[in-house]
């Protein structure tokens, strides 16, 4: 990575929101339905419409706005962005433009120097605009095909300052951003189908230089992997160019996952003048403070707040905590767990949900909602494990079988008949009939093979078919053997 | 007798004595329509078989026990200005690019009056997208004066007052954006009305300029135009910009008279250029309203001057955003021979829309375009700010203002088609009441030596529509001019 010119980087977001209904008409938002079947007069832009505001999409806007920490406007307007394309039905597109509904805000990144603050300019609520098809069947390879079902979508575009210096810090804020979203219930973070869309504004400039450089927008990128790609491929192309005397551009760049490249986007003037006006169908929309504090009321815990109480309530390591707040329903589960098992299996909670639980919702393809087992199922098994009713090792028998019949562990234990051995009596037994087969190890071992106290354990477990208690059998061996 | 001849509330009640039935009434006027409307194409699409379906379940409604209690405009045939969106019958808005559209939904004044039982005959000729003043910017060609065939109609609602004063129908409704319902109304010597903004529901009605447009009744008397009113009037949650506020019983204050009633002259409207006979006319109007008990107060509205400028910026931007839809992708023309998408639209929209409406696009577009807004369309929203706050005080003085409708009666089809902007200036006196949002209408108080109409303009504060009711039915009663009809 070239360090020969300072990195800057501006993040625009357009976050699709999960709302039942348009933003400003009834039809619903769901996605993947036939073409055209999910429209109206109004997302159609038929002669005669009318938009109407859907207060829920207000409502989401003041929630990131709140998680970000912005300054909700009391009053925002609705503007028109005039362009002509096939997938703008109405030829302009209902945004926002000089009064948005939130400004002024930040979220925090972690860097390898440490936390950093990352500034965001506005937010403001948008329409989607439909999908542009491309003939594909015999005799349409020359047609463009226009699906509106998208068109009328509800967007919120999250600006943020330029305040990003490398790939990563960018990949770090997005991801921050989704994981805000996502926690907050407005958008479902679903990239590959473009509930969260990122464009990238990089641009250089020689070490301490205040105005920026020209700078190119990088657009349809939709994973985290290819930010990074795009980003740091554009970041050595715009390199290369200044190393050679050249200019950059400002221009529009399109990212090609295939080639791992940037590409300018051919035909598409640049500053166009979108002769933005306040929108004269719809009113401005008055945001009063009873709203804001109701919606400040009702926000979830966000995942930093949730990131430090896990740390200091249930003296969890950040590696830890970071895992499990990664995903709200994940947190949540664990909460749950905690709650039913008590706070003194707070770790063992955290060891079970990142190992066998996790492991077994990735091979079974399932997402923490789905889980078979859940939290309070967890939160009895580890219970057993405590009470010495079960080894840790016998447990994951009892996982097992729960994942599997959707049982409980005590049913699970009883079933099987999985419940440990601790009369000292009975596997004092064991122990000694252990030792008195195999002479030659107990001789080696008191010679000075430590490694065969793994082997007369292992017996041990063998002949009490696995259900002596681990601990029980370690104590008595140290004694016997000496 | 003459089932064509009668007004709206006139006909309600033959209808509910069983005098006549609508399949009767509305027989008489598509006869009246087939007859005439060569000789004036009014009706760009008449509805002939919707009618009768509508005429024949409206005869059973009034053929019930509780007639009397069916809604006001049962069996009472009307036509709308083809701007009017109505599902299953093809809506024009008098362009080639919307020449076979036929829209899938009904807009809400057309659902109301739906609802209230009337009868649709058709849709009717205007100036293309509402945008002119003397409906000759029509693709359908221009429409004809029923009091003299030679005149324009006055427009943008050509064929909606020319409709009326036809008896083609018994009632129409219109738009106005800048005086497209009140000057015609003038010309054609009806009554037409022009609600305060927000008061009736824009939607379903083809946008022209959206913080202007408003639709509105054009009727034979004061009385049916206060009820039409009343039928759609109200506040519509599928209009952002329609306000919550009751409708009131427009019909029930009438007969109060206006004695003691506080009547503005604003001096700015009384002026050089305004056609002796117009202001002779308008004088002895005002004659009649001192007799009746008014007390005139001259007023002044300082910003009169500006309106016209200031509209053309407004309207014209508004229209060039609301006009993008116009492309040729989901409906109306299309002209596409493989060149591309550009190509496309410009031809579409080359073929589709006529001069007048290629003008105001462009207008509209210089406004809001960069390094232009902020002097253009910004300055004329500030100024506009000013022309509503110059109507606001002068109501605080006087109760209704008068004024001529037009500086001078209906001129001659071709006259003023050369010179764009000297058409632009036929709406002076109307369209300052459009930018301040507030309401007026225009009520037959003459008729030139040259055989026109003349009308006398009465402006409302907002939502005075009862009171500019009042003030035109008082004077109606007074004068017949309401009862001279043109001879066809």
């Amino acid at each position: 990575m070239q360090s020969k010119y300072e990195v800057v980087i501006g993040l625009e977001v357009h976050v699709q929101l999960n709302t039942a209904s348009k933003i400003f008409c009834g039809c619903s938002t769901a996605f993947g339905s036939s073409p055209n079947s999910q429209t109206c007069p109004v997302c159609l832009g038929l002669p005669g419409a009318l938009p109407v505001l859907n207060e829920q999409v207000a409502e989401s806007a003041i929630k990131v706005g709140l998680a970000t920490h912005c300054s909700i406007a009391p009053r925002s307007i609705f503007a028109r962005k005039n362009y002509f394309y096939p997938d703008l039905p109405k030829g302009y597109q209902i945004s926002q433009f000089e009064l948005p509904i939130c400004e002024h805000g930040h979220l925090e990144i972690e860097t390898e120097a440490g936390t950093k603050s990352v500034g965001i300019t506005r937010i403001h609520m948008e329409e989607d605009a439909g999908k542009l098809v491309h003939g594909d069947t015999p005799g349409t390879s020359q047609y463009s095909f226009v699906d509106l079902n998208r068109a009328c979508t509800p967007l919120l575009e999250v600006v943020s300052e330029p305040d990003m210096r490398s790939a990563d810090e960018a990949v770090a804020y997005l991801k921050k951003l989704h994981q805000i979203v996502v926690y907050l219930g407005v958008c479902d973070g679903n990239m590959e189908q473009g509930s969260f869309r990122c464009d990238a504004n990089v641009s250089l400039r020689p070490w301490g230089q205040k105005e920026f450089g020209t700078r190119a927008e990088l657009k349809n990128i939709n994973s985290f992997r290819f930010v990074k790609q795009a980003i740091e491929y554009e970041i050595d192309r715009q390199a290369d160019v200044l190393d050679d005397g050249g200019r950059v551009v400002q221009e529009t760049r399109l990212f090609d996952s295939e080639t791992g490249i940037t590409r300018s986007m051919r035909g598409k003037e640049e500053a166009h003048d979108y002769r933005y006006f306040p929108d004269p169908d719809l009113v401005p929309l008055v945001v009063s403070n009873d709203w804001v504090e109701r919606v400040r009321k009702e926000l979830p815990e966000l995942p930093e707040v949730k990131l430090e109480r896990f740390m200091k309530e249930f003296g969890l390591p950040r590696y830890d905590a970071e895992v499990l707040t990664a995903e709200r329903a994940l947190a949540e589960y664990f909460d749950a767990c905690v709650a039913a098992a008590g706070i003194e299996n707070s770790k063992a909670c955290s060891n079970w949900i990142m190992g066998e639980v996790t492991r077994a919702l990735n091979d079974s393809n399932l997402g923490i909602e789905q889980s078979p087992v859940s939290a309070d199922m967890l939160a009895g098994m580890l219970k057993r494990i405590n009470d010495n009713t079960i080894s840790g090792k016998i447990a994951k028998k009892v996982f097992e079988g729960m994942w599997q019949t959707g049982k409980d562990a005590d049913t699970i234990i009883s079933e099987q008949g999985l419940k440990q051995v601790t009369d000292t009596g009975a596997i004092e037994q064991i122990v000694d009939e252990v030792l008195a087969a195999n002479p030659e190890q107990v001789a080696d071992f008191k010679a000075g093979k430590d490694k065969l106290m793994g082997f007369f354990v292992g017996q041990i477990m063998k002949a009490s078919k696995g259900k002596a208690n681990p601990g029980l059998v370690n104590e008595l061996l140290k004694k016997k053997l000496g | 007798m003459d089932l064509t001849g009668y007004t709206l509330h006139e006909l309600r009640q033959l209808l509910l004595r069983r005098e006549t039935s609508s399949v009767e009434v509305t027989r008489a006027f598509l006869d009246r329509i087939a007859a005439t409307d060569e000789g004036l194409n009014l009706f760009i699409t008449v509805s002939e078989q919707e009618a009768l379906q509508a005429a024949e379940l409206a005869d059973l409604r009034l053929s019930q026990a509780d007639a009397a209690a069916s809604p006001v405009l049962t069996g009472i045939p009307l036509a709308l200005k083809d701007i009017f969106v109505t599902a299953g019958v093809r809506t024009t808005c008098a362009s080639k690019i919307l020449e076979n559209f036929i829209p899938p939904y009904d807009g809400t004044a057309v659902s109301k009056v739906k609802e209230a039982g009337a009868v649709l005959l058709g849709k009717l000729n205007m100036d293309e997208f509402a945008m002119g003043s003397s409906n000759e910017n029509s693709a359908f060609g221009p429409a004809r004066n029923p009091w003299n065939r030679d005149y324009v109609t006055g427009g943008s609602s050509g064929g909606s007052a020319a409709c009326v004063a036809a008896r083609q129908a018994v009632a129409s409704l219109g738009t106005d954006t800048g005086g497209s319902i009140r000057q015609p109304a003038s010309h054609c010597g009806v009554v037409g009305l022009k609600p305060t903004y927000g008061r009736v529901s824009r939607y379903g009605v083809i946008a022209y300029a959206s913080s202007l447009d408003q639709v509105g009744p054009l009727t034979r008397d004061v009385e049916d135009c206060a009820l039409l009113l009343g039928v759609v009037a109200g506040h519509d949650p599928a209009d952002s910009t329609s306000i919550h506020r009751d409708v009131p019983d427009y019909c029930a204050t009438l007969r109060d008279g206006v004695a003691g009633m506080r009547l503005g002259l604003p001096r700015e409207y009384f002026i050089d250029g305004l056609d002796p006979e117009v202001k002779q006319t308008v004088e002895k109007a005002i004659a009649v309203y001192k007799d009746l008990g008014a007390e005139i107060v001259e007023v002044s509205l300082p910003h009169t001057q500006y309106a016209v400028a200031c509209y053309y910026l407004i309207a014209t931007a508004e229209a060039s955003s609301n006009l993008a839809r116009y492309d040729g992708v989901r409906f109306g023309l299309r002209r596409d021979e493989g060149q591309g998408l550009i190509e496309m639209y410009r031809q579409s929209r080359a073929a589709g829309f006529g001069d007048e409406v290629k003008r105001r696009i462009m207008l509209g577009t210089y406004a809001l375009s960069s390094g232009y807004y902020d002097a253009y369309y910004l300055k004329a929203q500030k100024v506009r700010t000013l022309i509503r706050q110059d109507f606001l005080e002068a109501f605080g003085k006087v109760d209704a203002i008068l004024t001529p409708v037009a500086p001078t009666p209906a001129f001659r089809i071709d006259e003023k088609t050369a010179d764009p902007l000297q058409m632009y200036l036929s709406d002076i006196f109307t369209i300052p009441v459009n930018l301040a949002g507030t309401c007026a209408m225009s009520i037959p108080c003459g008729v030139s030596t040259a055989g026109l109409p003349i009308g006398l303009q009465l402006i409302g504060s907002p939502f005075g529509e009862e009171t500019i009711l009042r003030a035109a039915y008082s004077f109606e009663q007074a004068t017949d001019w309401h009862r001279q009809q043109a001879k066809l």
